[in-house]
């Protein structure tokens, strides 16, 4: 009779202690400010001039890190959040690029362009004609003076 | 004593390359040109006929079970836009007002107000539509999309736009009474 008491009391105890804990097991860990502010270095704030979330000090940023915890809280990735504020707030929102082809690829080629350009016109500037470089294969000049004509054809006789 | 003449060496840039830098430098100038036109232009003026825009709703802010609304939909009614955010102090000063405005010209059926919500989260912008009592149409400014396109300056700003669609007033800032709103929209109702 006293084994059959304690093994209900045991039973009671026990279902009591799941009814406790299974609220719990089921609520995920609030992120904490380096979860929240590891996304939010990535963003910046859409209404001050080049503010990063994280740092941002007014209203309105508080207000984003919060949607960023509560986003957090409800499971949703690093890159679902940032697309959310994308979505809501606009590209300029993010500290790189979203389509990075474009955005690389379009001011690298310029870059690229520009270089190509300036070392081109740099070797053209440094090199000096065929003729300057070598001033022995220089073609004489036809003199219209008869008399300076007949003067170097002369001197060219005697070479 | 003979004077010696060296004729100095040909240098240049090809003609091509002077081209291509010139066009180059041109197109960078026309650029930074636009970007400082378009910052001194300010919001879009009256008497200007505006392109229509969307505005996504919030759930229980709709217009006749609508999810968002367009302003051909709204076409021979005054329509009375409102930029605010719920982190924005000023907007609070007026957002009474608006309401009171709101329930003063809902019986009409000839004005309809619209919310845009400007860079917000929904949590708090549904606790300031709570707080002020706010039961006009309202939505979020997905990607400010609209507040570009009326190229606002701040928060709060206010459109006031006629059964044409043409832009009649610019309110910069907040109202300081429901006869402030009044005074923008009667001329406009007399008018048809």
């Amino acid at each position: 009779m006293r084994s059959r008491i304690t093994s209900y009391v045991l039973l009671f105890t026990v279902i009591l202690t799941g009814l406790w804990v299974l609220p719990v097991s089921a609520q995920a860990p609030t992120p904490s400010d380096d979860d929240v502010n590891r996304i939010a270095r990535q963003l910046y704030c859409p209404v001050c001039e080049n503010t990063p979330l994280d740092v941002c000090p007014t209203e309105a940023c508080r207000q984003w890190r919060e949607l960023i915890r509560t986003m957090l809280s409800q499971g949703k990735s690093e890159a679902e959040i940032k697309q959310y504020f994308v979505d809501h707030y606009g590209a300029r929102v993010l500290d790189e690029p979203p389509n990075r082809l474009v955005s690389y690829l379009v001011p690298a080629v310029i870059i690229l362009l520009g270089v190509l350009l300036l070392v081109r016109g740099f070797q053209m500037w440094m090199k000096p004609s065929k003729a300057e470089a070598n001033p022995a294969a220089k073609e004489p000049e036809q003199s219209s003076d008869p008399y300076i004509a007949k003067l170097e054809e002369e001197l060219k006789k005697q070479k | 004593m003979t004077e010696t003449t060296t004729s100095a060496p040909r240098r240049g840039v090809p003609l091509w390359a002077q081209v291509v830098i010139w066009v180059f430098l041109v197109g960078l100038l026309a650029i930074v040109a636009l970007g400082l036109r378009r910052a001194q232009q300010g919001t879009v003026q009256p008497g200007q006929k505006l392109n229509n825009f969307t505005l996504p709703l919030y759930s229980g802010y709709q217009v006749d079970g609508k999810s968002q609304i367009s302003l051909e939909d709204l076409r021979g009614k005054v329509v009375v836009v409102n930029f605010w955010a719920s982190w924005c102090k000023p907007c609070e000063q007026e957002a009474a007002d608006m309401q009171q405005a709101w329930k003063d010209y809902e019986p009409t059926g000839k004005v309809v107000f619209l919310g845009a919500d400007y860079v917000d989260t929904e949590p708090e912008a549904r606790v300031y539509l709570k707080k002020f009592g706010i039961t006009y149409a309202n939505g979020p400014d997905l990607a400010t999309r609209v507040s570009q396109y009326f190229r606002i300056k701040g928060v709060p700003e206010t459109y006031f736009i006629d059964q044409n669609g043409v832009l009649k007033y610019v309110q910069i800032g907040p109202f300081t009474s429901p006869d402030e709103i009044h005074a923008q929209i009667d001329p406009l109702l007399n008018d048809q």
